[in-house]
Formats: C-alpha cells, structure tokens, sequence
C-alpha cells in the first residue's frame, strides 16, 4: 500500500468510529462504545505508522505525496479536489495526534464511564479526531478550511458536553465565536494567496509565492496576518485567547485532548505548513515571535496565581504554544514541533492527573481546597510529578530538551532575537514556579478531609455542583453524574497515564543535540527550501542553551520548594501585600473585561435595539402595523357604507342613477 | 285633437295625484288605493300612445291582479297608521330634496334642446300599431328570447313564493293559527316539500 | 301631442316614486313606490315607441310588467314572512345586516 492509501485509512478508522458509535449507540452495551472509538484510533495511528514507512521508503525529494479523491468544486477552469497531503509534516501530526488521542480515548473509557451521554462522548471525540487528522493532511487550502471548520465546531460540541450546565453552554459559545473569528482571517488569507497566485493547492501556492511576492510584500504580509488571526483563534494566543480557560467546562479528558495535545497546536501546525509565506513576508514572522513571547509571559504569570486546577493548567498550556509559536516563527521548524510532541506529552499527562485528583476530591477543582494526596493517591502523585517535572523543563526530561531547544534557536537568531529568548528563559522560570506550585500544593501539606477519606479507602463524595459557579446540579443527563474515578481503581486510567508518564521521561531522547536529531531530520524534507535550514545553531550553542535552561528551571523548582514546603505563607504575604498586582493577575489581565466591553456589550445592546426598535417598532409597528392600519382604515370606510339601512342604500342607488344622467347629459350637449 | 290634449291633462293629473298620494298617505291600504288610481290613468294614457293591448295589460293585469294581491297583504298585515313625523335622521329630510333635484335634472334634460333626437310629432304608424296581434308577432319572433326568459322568470318567483311561504318545522314560533291547529287535530294528508 | 310631455310626466312620477322610497318606512309603501317608478319607466318606453314607430318598446314595456309582478310576489313574500315572525314591519328596524 502506498503511503496516500495508508493516508485515506487514517481518515477513514475514525469516520468509521464516528458511524458505528452514532448510529448503533442504542445496541452497543456498557462500555463498548468506549473501546470501539478507542479501537478506531489505535487502527489509525498503526495506519500512521505504515504511512511513515512508506514515506522513509521514498528518496528525500520526494517525500511529498498527494491523492486526490474527486474534484470537490469546480468552476469555469478552475477546480479544487478532496486531495490529501502525505509528507514527513503531516506524518508527524498524524502519529502525535493520533497516538495522544488513542491514550486518552483510553483514559476515558474509564473516566466517563458513568456519564449518560457516554456514546455520544466518544462518537464526539472520534469526529474530533477525524477533523484534527483531515485538517492535517489537507492538501489545499479548501480542505484545510474544511477540517478547521470541523474541529472548531467539535470543541464546542465537547466544550459544552455538560450541556445542562450555563457556564459550559457559555464557555462553547465564546470558544465558537473566537474560532470563527480565526476561520474568517484564514478564508480571507486563501482568497488573496488566490487572487495572487492562482492555486489553492499547497504546491501551487508555495511554488508560485516566490515569484508572485516580492519580499515583503503587503499583500502577502497581510495574508500571512490574517492566517495568524486564524492560527492564534485556535491556538489561544494574545489577544484571541481568553475561551481557552473557559474550555475547560468540558470533561477533563476532552481538556487534554483538545486544549492542550491536538486542537491547539493546529495553529502552530498552520504557521509552519505556510512556512513559505512566512519566509517571503518576514514582518509578519516577527509579529507572530512577538505575540508568541508576549502570550507565554502573559499566561505563566496568570498562572501564577489563579486557583482552579483546571486553569492553571490551561494558562499553562497557553504559554507552552507560545514557545511553539516563536518556534516556528524563528525558522525553528524541527524544534518548535518538537515541542509540540513532548508538549502533547506532558500536558496531557497533567490533564489526566488532574481528573484522578478532581475525581478524589468529589468534583470539587480549587487548588485552596486540596492538599496532602501524596499518601493516598501515590500513582497519580508520580504520574503529575514527571508531568510537573517535563513541563518545568528539568533537565534530562523530554520538556527540558524541547523547550530549551527553542530558546536556542531563538537566541541564536541572533539580533531583536535575543530579547525574545530572554523573555523566554523568564517564562520558563514561571513556569517551572508554577508547575511545582500545583505539585506542592495538591499532594503535599497536611492532607485535607477528602484525602483523608481517600485514605479510609473510598472517595469522597459532594453533592453535585458547578465548580465555577457553586449552583447545584442533578444527575440526570447533561450533568456529570454521580461517579467519579480515579486511576488508582481504573486500570484504562492507569494504562495511559503510565504511558504518556513514560513518553514524558524518554520523549526527549528523540533529538537530543548532536547526538541524534531525529525529529529535525525526519521533518527535514518538508522544510528543505526554507532560508533558514542552515542557519541552525551548532551543537555547542544549543548545549549552552540547555544549560541555562536547566539553570532556570533548578532555580524556579527551588523557589517553589522555599514557598510552599519551607516557609509556608509566604505567598499568602505576597498577596496580601500587593493586593493590586494580585487582582490584576487574578483577572487574567483584564481582557475579559475589556471584550466583554468592547465587544459583547456593543453587540448585546445591537441586538437589543434591533429588537426593541428595529424589529418591535419599525417593522411591527410601522410596516407591518401601517400596512394593516391603512387596509383597516380602508375598509372601515367601506364598512360606513354597510348601514344595515335600505333606504340609505336607495339613496345612494338614485344618487348614482342622477349622477349618470348628469353625465350623459352633459356629455351630449 | 283637442280631445286628446284634455285626455291628456286629465291623464296626467289623475296619474300624479295618485302618485303623490301613494307617497303622503299614512295609511298603507289607502296608499294601495291610491296607486290602482294611478294606474288606470296611466292605462288611458297608454291608449293615447297607441299602446291598446298595454293598456288592457296594465289594467288586467297590473290593476286587477297585482294590486288585489297587494290588497290581501295590506288586509292580512294590518297596515299601521305611521307617525306623522317618522324619525328617519338625514335620509329622510334629504331624499325629497335629492328627487326634486333628479326631477329638474330630468325635465332639463327631456325639455331643453339637448336631446336632439326627439321628434315631437313620432312616426307615422299603421293602426296595427299596438294591437295585440303586432305584439303577440314580434313576442314570438323577434323578441322570443326575453319572452322565454320572462316566462322562467316567472317560474323561478313561482317558487320562491312557495319556498317563503313554506313552514319549516321547529324554526317558527307558533302563531295562534298554528295552536288551534294543534289544539283541535285534524286527519290531514302532510305533503313534504 | 308632443312626446316629450309624456316623458316629462314620465320624469316626474319617477321622482315621486323615488322621494317616496326614501321617505317611507313601511315596507309595503316602499315596494308601492317601486311600482310608481317602474311604472313611470314603462310610460317612457312606450312614449318612445310611438315615437320611432317601434313595437319593441311595447314589448319591453310588457315584460317590464312581468318582471314588476314578479318582484311584488317576491317582495310581499318577504314582508309576510316577516310578520310572520313577529319582526316589526319597519324598514329602519330591519338592519342588521350591516358591517
């Protein structure tokens, strides 16, 4: 089988799991339709693996393979197919995507197993993954739009999973919304790379935008703007980023799935497939470094200090894809999707730890509520430690070879560059404070009533509640239920959190530098025409950048310790003592405000008009009620001659019969 | 000659007066009255047109049966006597004004010279003119259609003569007709319409 | 004699008849008023057949009366099948007919 066919499978196994599951959910028993979904991944990953060998097996110039079902759409001389893209890019984001979301499927067989939307929870998940794959392996710019489309509307449709509850229901609507902003700039981005260059294939238009564009160009520097618009909507940067937190409304499994291993990361897969542009438009490059380095300092000092798990965990995943961003937008291809890998990785790991210790405590997600689980929950303890310890960048764990081989790269640019890179050794000291924040917060301290209870040996249980807003809930569909599991008692949880545990520590050793770079080498062929290919740092610069990195890392894991384990109180000092910086942090920065007023007031009170005064008073009253007002004052007047008296209606008979014999009479004279 | 024009004058003062009378008279059976006046002087100048077999129509027929039928109704109904001042609101105090102005209108028309088609003298006719025998020809050969046509006329107001007249059962109220009926029964052959 | 004296008094017995449709409120009077005005037309047709020296104008002139009779019967119908039902014989009373 060739690698194109190997390529239709992998699209095909989840459609197929998205069918079996939607239409058979009825017959299905127990947890089948958990497996079923979780077995459609696995075969598409296995068909990912057999598209990579297939594309080893071809020489290096012509690792790039497109297949094209039908012509989609077709008009006049120019027509655009269902073609899929096989080349090393792709093949990476297919095994990345389809690997973490198989674990996860796996995860959640177990986690969702009392839900009673579960079927329609895995038939989700599956159309999820299909629309990540295709979005992947799109060949042109139509199909790309197609798989964004999809993906967006199935984060909403897992966003707002608990669809009972209003603060999920709003979360999936301003994810949507912030979405279709980012799909409208890569609709326009396609109409002015096609108005340019003729071509919406990816061929076409990166094989003619060397000619078609001059260096800089504003055309093309404004197409590449408005793809970032689209990139940073699905990825969560400055400023489209505010739904990312709200997301996490959705089931646990569908955080780690969506907002933090697959969908996010479209936007960096986006940035570096149009790498072409990006090269030729060099502005709009640095803008996106800029944004890139601003959003992952913006979002580690968020989190910082906010106190929802769940959250800290997202702003997290936040300033990770801001790593990726600059990455790929330093010409640090390999690198930048390097950490895209061990990213998927460890946050996912996180994300499922995060489940098992909400699980334990009952539902309930505040960092101010927990602590002291070390004892009692010792495997998701470990399994959240090496995530912690990954995504710090602690040396000799895989984040520590990703992350640092970014600011490498960054710094070896050389220039503005270093600003960049210094930035982002600052936020990688946030970040290793706050990974090791939640660490020492959740599992060690004395425990609290649920880990005691965890403990006696059985989970402790709340009445059901919105964890954000405390309102009460039932356990009827469309709320989580009443069961809650952890990994220590489910062995689907256990199984992937042990693997994604193991992919954390070992990931790294894929492209340690100089030794072997495995990941930059086998994306080597899809980038070989960028400008850039031989500008990468030696192997002696990006040591030295690993140093440092380990450095900084030590030194924030070290400042954690102090403030949480030695002197505890300190931070709860801090805050009281800037209470002003706290709540600004708190707030996330005011940006929710800021749109909120900017924006959805405006909007809201638009609608409001439209319907007080537009709709209500000129339309019902004016038009429709004129229209109605001068028919009836019409017919009123007709009905005044409807007097019910036959002598008036005589009279008007001989008043008509005198007026015509006036009329003959004074027409013949 | 002369004796025509004083048949005339006579004619024509018979026919008003009976015309006013009709409108005056409060009472409806002297109002009926009144109009079988009218109509006879309308029959003699009939006869001064030439119009014989008319006129015997007229006074057979118009006089003789129809009134007599009006007759019947008038007795059956017992005419009121109206008030002499009947409340009528603004028709009432209009309509004699609007008919004399569409009688000056008229007279306007028919006396001053705008109507240039009127031939004081009329056509020399034969003496068949009028008779019952030029009537009864031009009934059944030019004029067959309407003659059909009055004819089912008449049978269409035939029927809906009965039709009005007819009882329906449970829908009136009983009149004391009806009630002596009931009361005193009687062997009767009940014909359904 | 001058034709047009039988259509001037032709003119006037019309307008009678039309002031008195309108003044009236028993409706057998008005029906009366009718006939004055049907009348009145017949005077004119048959004025202006002698006239042109044309039969039709008799004609019309008689089928005019049939027609006459047959709207009486009709009419005293109605009128005798409102007092039949205990309605008041008033023009005035009788409108409900009305939008």
């Amino acid at each position: 089988m060739s690698a194109t066919d190997y390529g239709w499978l992998i699209l095909a196994f989840p459609v197929a799991g998205l069918l079996v599951i939607s239409l058979g959910w009825r017959v299905l028993p127990g947890r089948l339709p958990g497996w079923i979904a979780s077995a459609m991944i696995g075969l598409s990953f296995l068909a990912g693996i057999g598209a990579f060998v297939q594309i080893q097996d071809l020489p290096s110039d012509e690792r790039a393979v497109v297949a094209s079902a039908f012509t989609y759409a077709s008009t006049g001389d120019f027509k655009v197919d269902l073609s899929i893209l096989v080349d090393p890019l792709s093949v990476f984001m297919c095994l990345v995507v389809s690997g973490v979301s198989f674990l996860i499927h796996v995860y959640s067989v177990a986690y969702m197993t009392s839900d009673r939307g579960y079927s329609r929870y895995f038939a989700y998940l599956n159309y999820f993954v299909f629309s990540m794959l295709l979005l992947v392996l799109a060949a042109n710019f139509v199909i790309l739009i197609i798989g964004w489309a999809f993906v967006g509307a199935a984060s909403y449709l897992l966003i707002s999973f608990w669809y009972r509850r209003g603060t999920a229901t709003h979360a999936g609507i301003k994810a949507f919304v912030m979405n279709v902003i980012g799909d409208v700039g890569l609709v326009i981005a396609a109409f002015l790379l096609l108005d340019k260059t003729g071509s919406l294939d990816y061929s076409g238009v990166f094989g003619a935008v060397d000619h078609a564009f001059s260096r800089n160009d504003t055309t093309l520097v404004i197409a590449c703007l408005l793809i970032l618009v689209g990139a940073f909507a699905k990825s969560a940067q400055l400023p489209l980023h505010t739904w990312l937190p709200d997301a996490m409304e959705g089931p646990t499994p569908v955080s780690a799935l969506i907002h933090a291993a697959t969908m996010v990361t479209a936007g960096v897969y986006l940035i570096a497939r149009m790498y072409p542009l990006f090269e030729q438009a060099p502005t709009a490059a640095d803008i996106s470094a800029i944004i890139g380095t601003a959003t992952l300092v913006f979002a580690a000092t968020v989190a910082l200090v906010v106190t929802d798990l769940k959250r800290v965990i997202a702003y997290s995943t936040i300033s990770q894809i801001g790593y990726m961003v600059l990455g790929v937008s330093v010409a640090a291809y390999g690198a930048g999707l390097f950490h895209l890998m061990t990213h998927a990785f460890f946050k996912a790991l996180l994300f499922m730890g995060a489940g098992s210790v909400i699980s334990a405590m009952g539902g309930v997600q505040d960092l101010d509520r927990m602590g002291g689980f070390r004892k009692s929950m010792p495997f998701t303890f470990v399994a959240f430690l090496v995530g912690a310890c990954a995504l710090a960048g602690l040396p000799l764990f895989s984040g520590w070879f990703s992350k640092d081989e970014v600011l490498a790269f960054t710094l070896n640019r050389g220039g503005g560059y270093v600003v960049l890179g210094i930035f982002g050794y600052l936020g990688a000291l946030l970040t290793a404070f706050y990974a090791f924040r939640m660490v020492f917060r959740v599992f060690f301290g004395d425990p609290v009533p649920e880990a005691r209870e965890l403990e006696g040996g059985h989970i402790a249980h709340h009445d059901p509640a919105n964890p954000m807003s405390g309102e009460s809930e039932d356990v009827d569909v469309g709320f989580p239920g009443e069961e809650h599991h952890i990994a220590e008692r489910d062995w689907p949880m256990k199984v992937a959190m042990g693997v994604l545990a193991v992919l954390a520590v070992i990931g790294g050793y894929l492209q340690v530098p100089g030794v072997d770079d495995a990941v930059s080498k086998f994306l080597d062929p899809t980038f070989e025409s960028s400008r850039f290919i031989d500008d990468a740092p030696s192997t002696a610069a990006q040591w030295v950048g690993l140093a440092m990195g380990g450095v900084v890392a030590i030194t924030g894991v070290t400042v954690a310790f102090v403030a949480y384990r030695r002197r505890r109180g300190v931070t709860l000092e801090l805050r009281d003592r800037f209470p002003r910086l706290h709540n600004f942090l708190l707030h996330k920065w005011y940006f929710d405000e800021l749109y909120d007023a900017v924006f959805v007031r405006p909007a809201a009170t638009l609608g409001k008009i439209g319907r007080t005064v537009v709709e209500a008073d000129f339309v019902q009253g004016t038009i429709v009620g004129g229209a109605t007002r001068i028919v009836g004052a019409g017919t009123s007047f007709a009905r005044a001659i409807q007097t019910g008296y036959v002598r008036a209606y005589a009279l008007l008979l001989l008043l008509g019969v005198g007026g015509l014999a006036l009329y003959f009479l004074i027409a013949s004279s | 000659m002369w004796f025509e024009d004083l048949m005339f004058f006579l004619a024509a003062i018979g026919a008003l007066a009976g015309a006013l009378g009709v409108v005056v008279l409060r009472n409806p059976f002297y109002s009926v009255l009144a109009l079988v006046g009218h109509l006879i002087a309308l029959a003699v100048l009939f006869l001064l047109l030439q119009a014989e077999f008319l006129a015997a129509a007229q006074v057979v027929v118009y006089a003789g049966a129809v009134m007599v039928l009006y007759v019947f109704v008038v007795a059956y109904i017992g005419g009121s006597d109206e008030p002499l001042r009947p409340e009528g609101g603004a028709v009432a105090a209009f309509g004699p004004i609007f008919a004399v102005a569409l009688g000056i209108e008229l007279v306007i028309a028919f006396a001053a010279s705008g109507l240039q088609a009127l031939d004081s003298q009329g056509a020399d006719v034969g003496a068949a003119f009028g008779s019952p025998g030029q009537i009864g020809s031009l009934l059944l050969q030019q004029y067959l259609v309407p003659f059909e046509a009055a004819s089912y006329l008449l049978l269409v107001a035939a029927v809906g003569a009965v039709v009005l007249a007819r009882r329906r059962r449970g829908l009136e109220e009983e009149d004391d007709d009806d009630e002596r009926r009931r009361e005193a029964p009687v062997e009767t052959l009940e014909v359904r319409v | 004699m001058d034709v047009v004296w039988f259509l001037i008094l032709s003119a006037f017995i019309f307008c009678i008849g039309a002031a008195g449709v309108l003044t009236r409120r028993n409706p057998l009077v008005i029906l009366l008023c009718l006939e004055l005005m049907l009348n009145a037309g017949n005077l004119s047709l048959i004025a202006f057949a002698r006239m042109w020296g044309d039969g039709g104008g008799q004609v019309f002139a008689l089928i005019v009366m049939v027609i006459a009779a047959c709207e009486v019967v009709i009419g005293l119908g109605i009128i005798v099948a409102m007092y039949r039902a205990r309605l008041p014989i008033d023009v005035d009373e009788m409108s409900e007919l009305r939008g």
